[in-house]
């Protein structure tokens, strides 16, 4: 299956056959009766899973099934936030990984995902936050990624709508930037996914849920009962987000998941006046401008479980607070859409990429909030983990396993709140 | 007079006119004017450009639709506001707004050049190019990209406007005051039920304030309106909110309201909001949300004076505007008819009825094939505007018939000023659906209605489909009131209405709407976004099948409309480009608000100081006026250092400490969380909750309790004192207070209720002055009333009752220095006059006030640790020495099991130790790292970190707390903490510095 080439020139020559002569991203599959190994789940950890089985390890018949449309979970609805200056060893090489990846992953698809290291900083309001902040640019330094502190002049001068006025409730005391991070753009990553995976003979299965999984004597992987039918394959990779829960229990493998409603928000366009990524945990304000003008503004999770998406008015009200304090001259900037994704959030708020109790089943999930900025990272080490049978070093410390042993990897303690 | 403005009609003030400013140039209109009716009275038709290619765009709808007719309002440089509808914008006098996305001006655009590339910018241009070379995308083409995208500009200064908000309760609450929702506030209200009426216009009627011909209980419409919205005023449990967007429908009857108060106030009252946030919980919803009348595709779509017939009704009847002298009109249902007879009546030309059925006339009320010939009106079947044609405003439109191969014949032009479009009529059920009600697909309207409700929910009018006849909406919307009353254990009644309708006011009779589309250049679908029909037919090409992929390949519905008048007909040439059933296209999801609105009103009052409340302690005033410097721990304000003339933070901590270690000082710690655990249950309450035994903790006595969450990480600390058998005083951090409560509740109410046990705060209730330093006592021995606080009574450790100068007080002997020390805790209201007393009589002693910083470096010395300072979540009682607190004998406590698993006694786990660095002037970093060989290059083997690092002046050197792995079979080894200027040498020590045997705190 040959790819039509992306450029400027491609571009350009089929213009002149008014862009007839384009043909399908990805093919619409048929399920077939079985594969080498089959993904469930086809937002862009998934779909890349299946690429770069492809691609890195040979593997020729390859599905991915996706209940709905691929790219629509929270791949399609986040605020595709870029970073690595994660506080632990394990979590700074799985990150940096992805971001390392992401520097090149236009080139390597073919399909412009937007990759925007435009700089993403972290706010610090309080003695508190400082002492955390400079915990992780030292930690992050002697890993070799970069994260620096800048003064709230600094701050100020590299993101001008910061409010570092010190009479603020809670003032700027500071930030860690790290301008290798930036934003992305997510719908491109899940097609540029399938597209690149399409052409290397993976067939995506969209409209085809998971209803079942089947396991022979051994109590190994053997086929999945569909929507469309049963599909064979002894090495299925389960990336479903939210859902991972609901589909391991079909095979009667628990994980560690809680389901939150996460929400965010975009304001209408505007010419550009917000040059990077700015995060505040601790007033909770996360914001960038997207190419088309639209401010994009993370906020929180609801503080209980569900499945719906779309979650409460409070916790939006709760986030613009925080923006139209740092960010004064954005009051008047008006909310045009709103939404909510779920996240699937483990004990330690780590995800789990790894082996499952049940041989020829593989697990990626518990990326929480902050799963959009591993893609690639994440699945890169998944498929080396699906087709070596055992983990990449980077995954490694990732195991389902760590919350009976208790090698937590807690990102969210690290980021422990104030005495 | 203005060119287009009649000189009699509508619902204008005329006696006064108002003069107000489009990009510099003045015009003048009237009370009652829109700036979109304004601006087409004063002959403007040139309003916008379009997003992507920089179109010539006009006015072509009358409301909250509008994707094209986009302005920014400027009252003065702070009070800018990008991205209004001119169509939503009222006019007041002074009004100043200017055009937008173009450079350098709206008529001269050089942003229209896109449109000469516009061939290699189809949909999802900017995903097949803009790679190479690999970095420039971010810094060539994006910067470009985004210079070009975007609409209006944000204001640059802080927006200095007040917003409020508001909750409300009722009954009913009716979303929508057209004839259906003013017919559900009628009877909802007649029934004693409290209801509330909201429309996002300034003035109730919808639909009936351009009917002047219907008659509703022997009363034209508009009259009748004013009686109802009169009898609904009169009656207390009625609030209206004209002005006022239902933009959110969350669970439970939660709504969201937004009310604008002052934007069409030419000089807002100072003080007064500018908008107002509702909140409501209302028992039942009666959504009359009524109708979008839908644009048509055809080449030339989106040319200036092209507009949805039923706006050019709504500028005529209600503004006496004229929008154009000779209409052609569009159309593929009956409404546009009635448009017709009315722009003939008042005036105008109308050319010709191009309608796209090809016999329209049976379902067309008898008489009007005769009107419409007595008018001169040609109408002809079966047609359709091939194109339009003008410089900046259609002066012509190709009309003809397409042949069964779909080419066109019988091609010929008609000269107009003003092209109407009629493409039906679709139900509002955006609220509807962000309830999570059920949508259906009905075939006869070919669009959704409202199915099965989520919610104590009913949809009247036109928002459900009945959109032929003023009757049937305001019938519907008196049965939904007065079923929606009756939910709600009123009694209410259905009115009935006696209805003249105008029989001109039909709509019914469509084309398919996807057959209606005519495909060709510039023929827009989302006319924002520049979003073309053969943009979607790209997208199905190159397999976008979802809807969801082909409104986010092509950005269809995405602009600020939100596809109000772009999804439908997307919806319908996606079905039939995928072959396949509308239904089972399915549809993109309604997401709230309904229209934008303002982000300062979500935030409301909390700004500045009152962003978050601020916590002060009783003693505040006391550190103010002894010139503190305070830092937020949580919500509170804690004084971190008490500087005297000259003194840095540094050389103030360095006093204050000597001045503990030497004499007294006195700190205010009040802001300790408190809690009392009371009852039966209280001991097995605490045996269960915390690590440490509690049953043998005798009566006047305290101990230091350790709290780990489930996963056995140590989570909270703090001095526990029991008053009584069955009561424990417990403290807690100062940012832990309100969590510990929190989990203390999950606990008692979900796993332990077979414990007797009260829980209750009480941190504001008690005010806390900690007296440390060797002379502690002597200074609180006379304020004390007699009390006997000698070591034999009052040992390290205990806690008594006394008064202190009369004020009662709990007197506890703890220390977080390793001094001598004492906590006195007063009522709060009382916590100033004892810190005067204290204060007063340390003043011989030297007493010295000190702060969080002090208290940090002292409690370092001694080895004490903080929690989130010390510990961060992933830190075990044995990795921080605490295995000592831990009661042996336990069955179970929270996080006893988490600590068995093997991982939790690995050998290399992090331990707390101490750290003293060669050079003893060097003083570490908090949060610097450890490594263990020396020369690494990144990524090292990072084997811990610096929890705390001060200079000690007790010790007239440095120290710091670390967690090392494996750290106290480190100690007396040389680490390394790599820096940028180099790695600096430590020796690794136990965690306490000073007075390791505890003989001063035993005195």
């Amino acid at each position: 299956m040959s790819r039509q080439r992306f450029s400027g020139f491609s571009l350009l020559w089929n213009s002149l056959g008014k862009h007839q002569g384009w043909r399908e991203q990805w093919r619409r599959a048929e399920p077939q009766a079985e594969y080498d190994a089959i993904i469930v789940g086809g937002g862009g950890h998934g779909l890349g899973t299946a690429y770069y089985l492809a691609a890195e390890h040979g593997l020729t018949r390859i599905a991915v099934l996706e209940k709905g449309w691929i790219g629509g979970g929270n791949t399609g609805r986040n605020t595709t936030i870029i970073r690595s200056n994660y506080l632990f060893d394990e979590s700074a090489r799985l990150y940096d990984h992805s971001v390392k990846m992401w520097e090149h992953l236009s080139q390597v698809l073919n399909y412009n995902v937007m990759f925007s290291p435009r700089g993403v900083m972290m706010l610090a309001h309080t003695v508190h936050d400082v002492q955390v902040a400079q915990r992780h640019i030292h930690a992050n330094r002697c890993n070799g990624v970069d994260n620096e502190w800048l003064t709230p002049e600094d701050a100020k001068a590299f993101c001008p709508p910061l409010n570092i006025d010190p009479g603020l409730r809670y003032p700027v005391l500071g930030a860690a930037l790290q301008r290798r991070g930036g934003t992305a753009r997510h719908d491109a990553v899940a097609w540029g996914y399938a597209r690149a995976a399409d052409a290397l003979g993976v067939d995506i299965i969209e409209n085809c849920e998971v209803t079942g999984i089947r396991r022979d004597a051994g109590g190994a992987v053997e086929a999945l009962e569909t929507t469309r039918g049963v599909i064979r394959s002894r090495k299925v990779g389960v990336v479903a987000a939210g859902n991972t829960s609901v589909v391991l229990g079909m095979a009667d493998v628990r994980v560690p998941l809680e389901s939150f409603p996460l929400q965010a928000l975009v304001s209408e366009p505007i010419k550009p006046v917000f040059p990077c990524v700015v995060m505040s945990n601790g007033i909770h304000a996360y914001i960038s401008q997207s190419d088309k003008g639209e401010l994009v503004i993370g906020a929180g999770t609801d503080a209980y479980t569900s499945y719906t998406q779309r979650g409460a008015l409070h916790v939006n009200m709760h986030t613009l607070e925080a923006i139209c304090e740092l960010f004064p001259m954005f009051r008047r900037m008006r909310m045009l859409r709103n939404w909510g994704g779920i996240v699937d959030v483990t004990p330690d708020r780590s995800p789990i990429i790894g082996k499952t109790p049940v041989p020829g089943l593989f697990v990626n999930c518990g990326w929480g909030t902050g799963g959009f900025k591993a893609t690639p990272g994440s699945a890169h080490v998944f498929a080396w983990t699906m087709a070596k049978d055992e983990p990449h070093p980077i995954n490694a410390p990732f195991t389902l396993d760590r919350f009976r042993e208790g090698h937590l990897i807690d990102e969210a303690a690290a980021a422990a709140v104030a005495h | 007079m203005s060119v287009a403005r009649l000189p009699t009609g509508g619902q204008v003030g005329r006696d006064r006119t108002l003069r107000f400013s489009f990009d510099g140039k003045s015009y003048e209109g009237l009370q009652g004017d829109t700036l979109a009716s304004a601006l087409l009275a004063n002959g403007v038709h040139l309003v916008g450009r379009s997003f992507k290619y920089h179109r010539p765009r006009g006015i072509m709808t009358a409301g909250p639709e509008e994707p094209s007719a986009l302005v920014t309002v400027r009252r003065d440089a702070a009070r800018s506001t990008p991205n209004l509808r001119a169509t939503q914008v009222e006019l007041y006098d002074g009004l100043c707004a200017v055009s937008q996305n173009r450079w350098p001006s709206l008529r001269f655009d050089l942003g229209r050049l896109t449109e000469l590339f516009s061939p290699l910018l189809p949909a999802g241009f900017y995903y097949k190019t803009f790679m190479w070379p690999r970095t420039a995308w971010h810094q060539l083409y994006e910067p470009l990209i985004r210079r070009m995208a975007g609409l209006g500009e944000a204001p640059l200064l802080p927006d200095p406007d007040r917003y409020a908000q508001q909750h409300a309760h009722c009954e009913v609450l009716v979303v929508g005051a057209g004839p259906a929702g003013l017919a559900a506030a009628l009877a909802a209200s007649r029934s004693g039920a409290r209801v509330i009426l909201c429309d996002e216009r300034p003035r109730f009627g919808g639909s009936l304030l351009c009917d002047d011909r219907s008659r509703i209980d022997g009363l034209a419409a508009t009259e009748w309106v004013t009686a109802a919205i009169a009898e609904l005023a009169q009656n207390p449990r009625v609030r209206l909110l004209p002005r006022t967007t239902a933009f959110g429908y969350f669970p439970h009857n939660h709504l969201g309201l937004s009310e604008r108060i002052t934007d069409h106030l030419a000089e807002p009252p100072a003080g007064l909001a500018r908008e107002r946030l509702w909140q409501v919980r209302a028992q039942q919803v009666v959504l009359a949300t009524g109708s979008i009348e839908q644009p048509l595709v055809f080449p030339g779509n989106d040319r200036p004076g092209v507009m949805l017939a039923g706006a050019a009704l709504r500028y005529l009847k209600e503004q006496a505007v004229m929008p154009g002298r000779r209409v052609v009109i569009v159309t593929i249902c009956d409404s546009a008819y009635r448009v017709a007879f009315e722009m003939q009546a008042a005036g105008a030309r109308v050319a010709a009825i191009i309608d796209l059925r090809p016999d329209p006339s049976p379902a067309q009320p008898d008489g009007w094939q005769q009107r419409l010939r007595q008018a001169g009106i040609a109408v002809e079947t079966a047609a359709r505007v091939l194109r339009t044609r003008g410089r900046g405003h259609v002066s012509a439109v190709e009309i003809g018939r397409l042949d069964a191969a779909g080419l066109p014949t019988g091609q010929r032009s008609i000269d107009c000023d003003l092209l109407l479009v009629a493409g039906g009529f679709v139900p509002s059920v955006h609220l509807f659906s962000q309830s999570r009600g059920k949508l259906r697909y009905d075939e006869a309207l070919q669009t959704y209605l409202p199915g099965d409700s989520a919610e104590s929910e009913r949809s009247a009018g036109a928002c459900r489909g009945l959109l032929s006849g003023l009757a049937a909406a305001l019938q519907d919307g008196a049965a939904a009131g007065a079923a929606a009353a009756n939910a709600s254990g009123c009694a209410g009644e259905e009115p009935r209405f006696e209805i003249i309708e105008d029989s001109t006011a039909a709509t019914a009779g469509r084309l398919p709407r996807a057959e209606a589309a005519v495909s060709g250049p510039k023929a827009f679908v989302d006319f924002q976004h520049d979003v073309m029909l053969k943009d979607l037919d790209l997208a199905m090409r190159e397999g976008f099948r979802s809807i969801e992929h082909i409104k986010r390949y092509t950005t269809t519905g995405m602009a600020t409309d939100q596809g109000k008048t772009s999804n439908v007909n997307a919806l319908h040439h996606a079905a039939r480009g995928l072959g396949k059933p509308v239904p089972s296209v399915g549809l993109t999801t309604f997401r709230m608000p309904y229209t934008p609105i303002t982000f300062a009103s979500f935030a409301g009052q909390a700004r500045g100081e009152i962003f978050d409340p601020v916590r002060r302690t009783p003693m505040h005033g006391w550190a103010v006026r002894q010139g503190a410097v305070f830092e937020d721990v949580g919500m509170w304000k804690r004084a971190r250092f008490f500087p005297r003339s000259g003194e840095d933070m540094h050389a103030a901590v360095a006093r204050e400490c000597r001045a503990v270690r030497e004499g007294c000082g006195v700190f205010d710690a009040s802001t300790l969380g408190k809690i009392v655990v009371a009852g039966p249950g209280a001991t097995a309450f605490m045996d269960r909750f915390y690590v440490n035994d509690w049953s043998k903790l005798a009566v006047g006595r305290c101990k230091y309790g350790v709290l780990l969450r489930d996963d056995g990480f140590v989570y909270d600390d703090g001095v526990v004192a029991r008053l009584a058998e069955d009561r424990f005083h417990v403290t807690t951090t100062t940012g832990g207070a309100a969590r510990v409560l929190a989990m203390m509740e999950d606990y008692r109410q979900t796993e332990w209720t077979d414990l007797d046990v009260w829980l209750t705060s009480t941190t504001e209730q008690w005010a806390v002055i900690a007296v440390q330093g060797p002379r502690a006592r002597e200074l609180l021995a006379p304020l004390v009333d007699g009390l006997d606080i000698s070591a034999a009574a009052l040992p390290h450790m205990a806690v008594v009752h006394g008064t202190l100068r009369g004020m009662p007080m709990m007197l506890f002997r703890v220390s977080f220095t390793g001094e001598l020390g004492f906590e006195v805790n007063v009522p709060s209201d009382q916590g100033a006059a004892a810190l005067d007393a204290i204060c007063e009589a340390g003043k011989a002693l030297g007493l010295t006030p000190y702060g969080t910083e002090t208290m940090h470096v002292l409690r370092a010395e001694k080895g004490f640790i903080i929690i989130g300072q010390d510990t961060d979540g992933t830190v075990t009682p044995d990795d921080v020495g605490l295995t000592w607190a831990i009661g042996k004998a336990k069955p179970d406590f929270v996080g006893k099991r988490a600590l068995a698993r093997p991982a939790m006694h690995a050998p290399d786990r992090k331990q707390l130790v101490g750290l003293l660095t060669r050079d003893p002037r060097v003083v570490l970093e908090e949060g610097a790292q450890v490594v263990d060989v020396p020369g690494q290059a990144p990524p090292m083997k990072l084997i811990g970190h610096v929890t705390s690092s001060y200079a000690s002046a007790t010790l007239g050197r440095s120290i710091a707390l670390a967690v090392v792995a494996g750290g106290r079979a480190r100690i007396g080894q040389t680490l390394h903490v790599p820096m940028p200027g180099g790695e600096i040498p430590v020796e690794v020590c136990a965690p306490v510095f000073y007075d390791p045997k505890g003989a001063r705190l035993n005195v």
